[in-house]
Order: C-alpha cells, then sequence, then structure tokens
C-alpha cells in the first residue's frame, strides 16, 4: 500500500468524521453538544490541513494547523466562560469598579 | 483528491449556511458561523492562500467567535420571530449575488501563469526581494517593505476604528455607571 492511498484513506475518513460532527452541530439538542462538536470540527480541520502538508510536501501548512489548533482552544474557552459566568468578563467584575 | 475535498468541503459549508440562516437559536448560529469560517479557511489554504487563511482562522474562527458570544451574552440567545415578509431581503440578495457571480467571469481562471500577477512585478520580487529586502518570505517583504506606506496606512485605519468602538462603548458605560452613582 502506498503512502498516497494511505493518505488518501485517512483523508476520506477525516472527512466523514467532520460529516458527523457537522451532525451533532447542527442536531445537537444541547448547547455542550455543539460546543463539543464545533471543537471536534476545528481538530478535524487541523487533521485535514496536516493531510494537505503530508500530500504536498509542504512542510509550512504545519505552522497554518498549529495556529488552528491555538485559535480553537480560545474559542471553546470564550465559549465556556460564557456558560460558567453569563458574561465574558471576570466572575466578579460587577462588583468591582471598572469591567 | 483535491477536488473531493474541495466538494465535500463546500457541500459542508453550503449546509452550514443554510443552518445558520434557518435557525432560529442564536447560539447555534455563534457556533456554526465558527465552522463555516473554519470551512473556508480550509478551502483558501487549498487555494494556496495561505496569508488569506491564516487572517480568516484568527479573525473569522477566533475572534468573531468571541466576540459574538460577548453580544449574546448582552442581547439573549433566542431570535424573536420576525412577522414582515422575506422577499425583498431575498430578492436584493438574489440579485448581489447574481452581480458578483457575473463579475467573477471577467477574472483570469484561477492558477493560469499568464495571469498578470503572474508576469508583471512578482518575477522581479522572487529574484530581487533577498537581496534588497532581506526577508526570505517574499508575501512578508512586499507588505512590509515595497506596500509598506500602504500596511501602514490599513494599521491606522484599523487603530482608528478600534479607538473610535472603544470610545462609543466605554463612554456609555461610564455614563452609566455615573448615573447609578446619582451625578
Amino acid at each position: 500500500m502506498s503512502i498516497a492511498s494511505v493518505l488518501l484513506l485517512v483523508g476520506l475518513a477525516v472527512l466523514a468524521t467532520m460529516a458527523m460532527a457537522l451532525a451533532r452541530g447542527l442536531l445537537g439538542p444541547t448547547v455542550y453538544d455543539r460546543i463539543l462538536a464545533v471543537n471536534m470540527f476545528g481538530t478535524k480541520t487541523v487533521l485535514l490541513i496536516a493531510l494537505l502538508a503530508a500530500r504536498s510536501g509542504r512542510s509550512d501548512y504545519l505552522d497554518i494547523a498549529l495556529l488552528y489548533a491555538l485559535i480553537n482552544f480560545i474559542g471553546v474557552i470564550a465559549v465556556l466562560k460564557y456558560f460558567e459566568y453569563g458574561s465574558l468578563g471576570h466572575p466578579h467584575a460587577e462588583e468591582g469598579d471598572e469591567g | 483528491m483535491d477536488s473531493l475535498i474541495d466538494v465535500v468541503l463546500f457541500a459542508f459549508l453550503i449546509v452550514v449556511a443554510l443552518a445558520v440562516a434557518r435557525g432560529r437559536d442564536l447560539f447555534a448560529g455563534a457556533m456554526l458561523f465558527g465552522m463555516f469560517s473554519l470551512l473556508s479557511a480550509g478551502l483558501f489554504l487549498i487555494m494556496d492562500a495561505a496569508d488569506v487563511a491564516f487572517t480568516e482562522a484568527a479573525v473569522g474562527a477566533g475572534v468573531s467567535t468571541v466576540l459574538l458570544v460577548a453580544a449574546l451574552s448582552l442581547i439573549g440567545t433566542e431570535e424573536r420571530a420576525r412577522r414582515r415578509s422575506n422577499f425583498l431581503p431575498l430578492a436584493i440578495v438574489v440579485v448581489t449575488g447574481a452581480s458578483l457571480i457575473w463579475g467573477t467571469f471577467d477574472l483570469p481562471p484561477f492558477g493560469d501563469p499568464a495571469n498578470p500577477p503572474n508576469h508583471h512585478v512578482v518575477p522581479r520580487y522572487l529574484e530581487k526581494s533577498g537581496e534588497e529586502i532581506g526577508i526570505p518570505n517574499v508575501v512578508a517583504s512586499v507588505l512590509a517593505s515595497y506596500r509598506g506606506f500602504d500596511t501602514f496606512g490599513e494599521v491606522v485605519v484599523i487603530f482608528a476604528a478600534g479607538v473610535g468602538v472603544m470610545l462609543l462603548l466605554g463612554g456609555r458605560k461610564r455614563h452609566r455607571q455615573r448615573k447609578e452613582r446619582g451625578l
């Protein structure tokens, strides 16, 4: 089995996983389903970019994959903070003078 | 494999866009917008526009999600039902989209070596920028040096916009606090 066919198979598997994460994001009864779906979708995008980098031999794509991983993390942190505290500010911002 | 990935990613993009447009839950919309940005950034990357993909991922998927969630914390997550008809907005969107697609027919084909961007000044940048500027990345040396004034103007515009928004939002908050203290 050649490298190219392995990459193709893995790419198809990643695309199928993206489809399933997308379905969960669209249907997801609770908000946590949606948050997890978006997080997983971002992770699969990172994997897809890494696959593209391996396939085209462009290692600078891996930097972009790293950036996506970081951004995905920040977005999820912001959303979870919103659900924990009801706002994006400091949890005790209302008691202080300036938020 | 590239065309397969293109087709699948575009199909995902359409599904996400329809779900955002149809949905009433604003929080789900904000989450799906994050997916939309990741998808379009992936498509930019497949078209070899790595710097555009960087920007789309940082602004679209990163900052926009945070900003949308921050807006939701102020306005709540349920969209009010519309009573007016959707016909006029739909017509405007269809006409705008059709004229944009019509406009793309005048663009040179994607990736054609005979396109103006590929033989006008680019060969000079590729050959000379290394010794003239000394930055290994050609895109960076074009943005930061050959078009330095252009980039400086963009930075000034973005800075002015940021200061304006902060003045508008911060000013209202201080006014409200002063009111609460009875001043």
